[in-house]
């Protein structure tokens, strides 16, 4: 990991840089590494380390203070738990720094830690930990604190605090799976004698009793395992719509009556096998394409976004945790660094620098005066503020932006799938056929009137066809997940590919959040005095002071002393020589001049003014290519929250000017693909943070871009990694020929259906044939789908991790 | 009765053993975590107060698909 002049912290593998703080012999990079490290060592958990290399994580909170106070507040309290009974607790929690075999031999021995512990166990999948406690021993509160002590904080938020409301995994699919496998297998165990029966050698009195053993086992597979497809066939026929659980239940139904009847009236054996392995099929593409992210979420709102509680000062300075519904108009509220702020509120004390990176994706803290209304959602970074609300949680300008009604509805009609449309005409044509082949034979043999009828229904049962969709949607999901891309339903992959207009956020999105292009053409300083920034900026947090920190190459040097002025600037000294870095107003004394478009920090040496950094955000990585390619065959349009200081840029790249928008508010872009989709387009809208939420679930498909896909992001259609934003064009390439192989598994499940028909129409068809037909069908096109899936992934060039 | 049809009752009874199996297996949760068990297995059982200076030669490497 570290090359041979680094050295790698023993507990979080960064590099240590020249100062490493060395302990027991190891090395850290940070006193807050060698923290944790203490606290394991303390309690014998060292085998931490062992099992795999730094697995720790770099503790980038400062301090847990009363961050956790809320959860000795009782009613706080009873809204988490699970269970509480005779001082035995049972508690889950989300804890997004679970990353590897470690962190699981931790969590799970946290019993070593106090005696209060008794079980821990992990969910690595869905990143959760169950613990149950005794609170004789260890209260809520400390248990989350000895969490947080060894950087494994958990998530609790608003949506924790429907307890015992959350969804359960769906086991139904499993057990009607089941059902279905063990009727299946029994069927056709009990009718393979019936498949050698040429010469009739089989006796009659096994023949017959087979038949009724197949009789009673099929039972369960049509009234259980097969219901979920006459739910949905009569629910869209309310609709007035066909879909292609309709043709199915259709086949179904008389396939069962037609078996019943023949083998009661001991005419023949039915077609009960083909029945069971129709119904099992089905439900194995059902359970293949519902791939599900568990660790994901794609339905967040501001609620898994928002804290539990939000501490008070009442009018004797007393402070209190309250829970954040509770929260009054008018209220005083402290905000301390790191946290949030719940609700639209007045400043009344401090410095407060505001982070609004998940809001609008801009992640450079903008200061805010005392006075000054401050909206909810933002992050304070610095000291401790003080604010009074000014508006309730629910009424935030952020929550107002949540709640606006959005008709997801429609965003399903919209598109008429395929396979909706395929079942439509194929439905028709199959009624139609076996009504004709039954009115032949009805002037020309009445006794085969009810055996072509049925045998076209029978035969034409689209099992191929309906298998099509969810193997295809299914591998095109788990490809697409391999290479960093996550879709919350397979369906999406069939809008995706339909789209012909996109939509980009520019903050966050063509932006790298995390890194900045620094311009030092306005500042003029020589080799001495850069050193002397570097060391000033390294003991800064503040994000533009990381990129300078990053941008200068030189030497450092020890500070004699370090003050850091929340949302002005830092002043330090070394060796008699003093350094401002931050703000026009913090550093030369003037006020900040008007139109100016880009961040600034200023900076002078004792008091001698250099000039500044112009810093931007840094684009990603290949966004010229991503829309020099996409401008060919997509319309594309910008939407920024920002000033227009570069639509220079984005006019030389975007061929049209009018579809480049600056300084749009979040409702702006949502009314803007509004219009888009009215004027008949179908859009793909791109954003990261909550003031494009709107306009992601307004649009047909919604990809939210992240940093770290578990954490924060604002409810979507898709996820992507923001590292692989560059593999869009592919993606969406991706599903284009995704629907190609449907097209042509469509055909060839039409082949399979002309032959049987063929058979059906004259009056031929045999349960043999049928058993034979039938899963022949299913199997040829389950097998080219995968085949050509894996096929169309490989040369698609993607960069495709092994799941 | 031919002794088929005894070998026939108790082959479908032998089945149906395993289906209430498998229900039971997905009753017990047993498919909603398919990673964490395996890597739980290879953990060895030590007592807390042994010494931390010990010779463990498991080593699980995994592709970490969180950057952290």
């Amino acid at each position: 990991m570290a090359k041979s002049d680094k050295i790698a912290c023993y507990h979080c593998g960064e590099d240590c840089g020249r100062h490493p703080i060395e302990y027991d012999d190891k090395h850290f990079c940070c006193s807050g590494c060698k923290a944790v490290y203490e606290i394991l060592s303390d309690n014998a958990a060292c085998e931490y380390y062992s099992i795999e290399n730094n697995p720790g994580i770099k503790n980038i909170q400062t301090e847990i203070g009363n961050k956790f106070a809320y959860l000795d507040n009782e009613e706080i309290l009873s809204e988490i738990l699970d269970f509480s009974d005779g001082g035995i607790n049972k508690v889950k929690f989300f804890i997004p720094n679970i990353h590897c075999s470690s962190c699981i031999w931790l969590l799970e021995n946290l019993h070593r830690f106090n005696k209060g512990i008794l079980v821990s166990n992990v969910n690595f999948v869905k990143k959760e930990v169950q613990f149950t406690y005794k609170s004789e021993f260890i209260s809520l509160r400390q248990l989350v604190e000895l969490l947080a002590s060894i950087n494994y904080t958990p998530q609790i938020t608003l949506d924790d605090l429907k307890a015992g409301d959350q969804p359960k995994t769906d086991k139904k699919i499993y057990y009607k799976l089941g059902v279905a496998g063990f009727c299946f297998g029994n069927i056709m165990l009990l009718s393979f004698p019936e498949y050698l029966n040429f010469n009739k050698t089989l006796e009659e009195e096994y023949r017959t009793a087979f038949a009724y053993i197949n009789l009673v086992l099929i039972l369960p597979v049509v009234f259980y395992a097969a219901t979920d497809y006459f739910l949905s066939a009569f629910a869209s026929l309310r609709k007035k719509v066909i879909n292609i659980d309709l043709p199915i239940s259709i086949g179904i139904v008389v396939l069962f009556i037609r078996s019943l009847v023949e083998v009661v009236t001991a005419a023949d054996v039915g077609y009960l096998d083909s029945l069971a392995g129709l119904v099992f099929f089905l439900l194995i593409g059902k359970w293949y394409q519902n791939k599900t992210y568990q660790a994901l979420s794609f339905e967040r709102n501001y609620k898994s976004y928002f804290p539990v509680a939000v501490n008070t000062i009442d009018d004797d300075g007393i402070e209190s945790a309250i829970p954040l519904k509770q929260l009054k108009t008018g209220q005083r509220i402290i905000v301390r660094n790191q946290e949030l702020i719940p609700a639209d509120a007045y400043l009344m004390k401090g410095q407060a620098s505001i982070d609004y990176s998940f809001v609008s994706g801009e992640s450079t803290p903008v200061a805010k005066k005392e006075k000054d209304l401050i909206y909810a959602g933002g992050r304070q970074m610095g000291s401790a503020i003080e604010l009074v609300v000014a508006k309730e949680v629910a009424q935030s300008y952020l929550t107002e932006l949540w709640n606006q009604d959005i008709n997801t509805e429609k965003k399903e009609s919209r598109l008429n799938s395929i396979v909706n449309t395929v079942s439509h005409y194929f439905t028709a044509t199959i009624i139609l056929i076996s009504i004709l082949s039954a009115a032949y034979w009805f002037i020309f043999n009445p006794d085969n009137v009810m055996n072509a009828f049925t045998s076209g229904l029978i035969i034409a049962c689209p099992c191929a066809l309906a298998l099509t969709l969810p193997f295809a949607f299914g591998s095109a999901v788990r490809i697409y997940g391999r290479a960093g891309f996550y879709l919350k339903k397979p369906d999406i992959v069939e809008r995706l590919s339909k789209i012909d207009t996109i939509v980009f956020d520019k903050t966050g999105t063509l932006t790298k959040n995390d890194e900045f292009q620094i311009d030092d053409s306005e500042l003029i300083l020589n080799s001495n005095e850069l050193v002397l920034v570097k060391s000033a900026v390294k003991h800064s947090t503040h994000p533009l002071s990381v990129a300078i920190y990053q941008f200068i190459k030189s030497e450092l040097e020890e500070l004699d002393s370090f003050e850091e002025i929340p949302a002005a600037g830092i002043s330090a000294f070394i060796d008699d020589q003093k350094i401002k870095i931050g703000s026009q107003s913090f550093v030369t004394g003037e006020s900040k001049e008007s139109g100016v478009y880009s961040s600034r920090v200023y900076i002078s040496i004792n008091d001698d003014f250099k000039g500044y950094y112009i810093i931007k955000n840094a684009y990603r990585e290949g966004v010229e290519e991503i829309i020099g390619s996409l401008n060919k065959n997509y319309d594309l349009h910008l939407l920024s929250g920002d000033n227009e200081s570069e639509r220079q840029y984005f006019n030389q790249l975007l061929a049209k000017n009018d579809q480049i928008r600056f300084n749009q508010s979040p409702k702006d872009k949502l009314e803007y693909v509004r219009s888009l989709k009215e004027n008949g387009r179908h859009v793909l809208m791109i954003g990261d943070g909550l003031n494009d939420a709107g306009a992601l679930s307004e649009s047909e498909i919604g990809i939210s871009i992240a940093y770290n896909i578990y954490h924060f992001s604002p409810a979507c259609d898709a996820i992507l990694e923001a590292s692989k934003f560059k593999d869009l064009v592919k993606f969406i390439q991706l599903s284009k020929k995704s629907m190609n192989i449907i097209k042509m598994s469509f055909i060839i499940s039409f082949l399979y259906n002309i032959v049987g028909l063929i058979f059906a129409v004259q009056a031929f068809l045999t349960p043999v044939l049928s058993a034979i037909l039938m899963p022949i069908s299913s199997v040829t096109v389950v097998a080219f789908i995968t085949i050509a899936s894996l096929y169309n992934a490989r040369r698609s060039n993607l960069d495709l991790k092994i799941s | 009765m031919s002794a088929l049809f005894v070998l026939i009752g108790f082959s479908i009874l032998v089945a149906a053993g395993f289906l209430i199996a498998f229900i039971w297996s997905v009753k017990n949760g047993q498919y909603e975590d398919e990673y964490t068990p395996s890597v739980r297995i290879l953990f060895e059982d030590k007592v807390p107060e042994e010494s931390d200076n010990n010779n463990i030669n498991v080593t699980i490497t995994k592709n970490s698909s969180n950057g952290n």
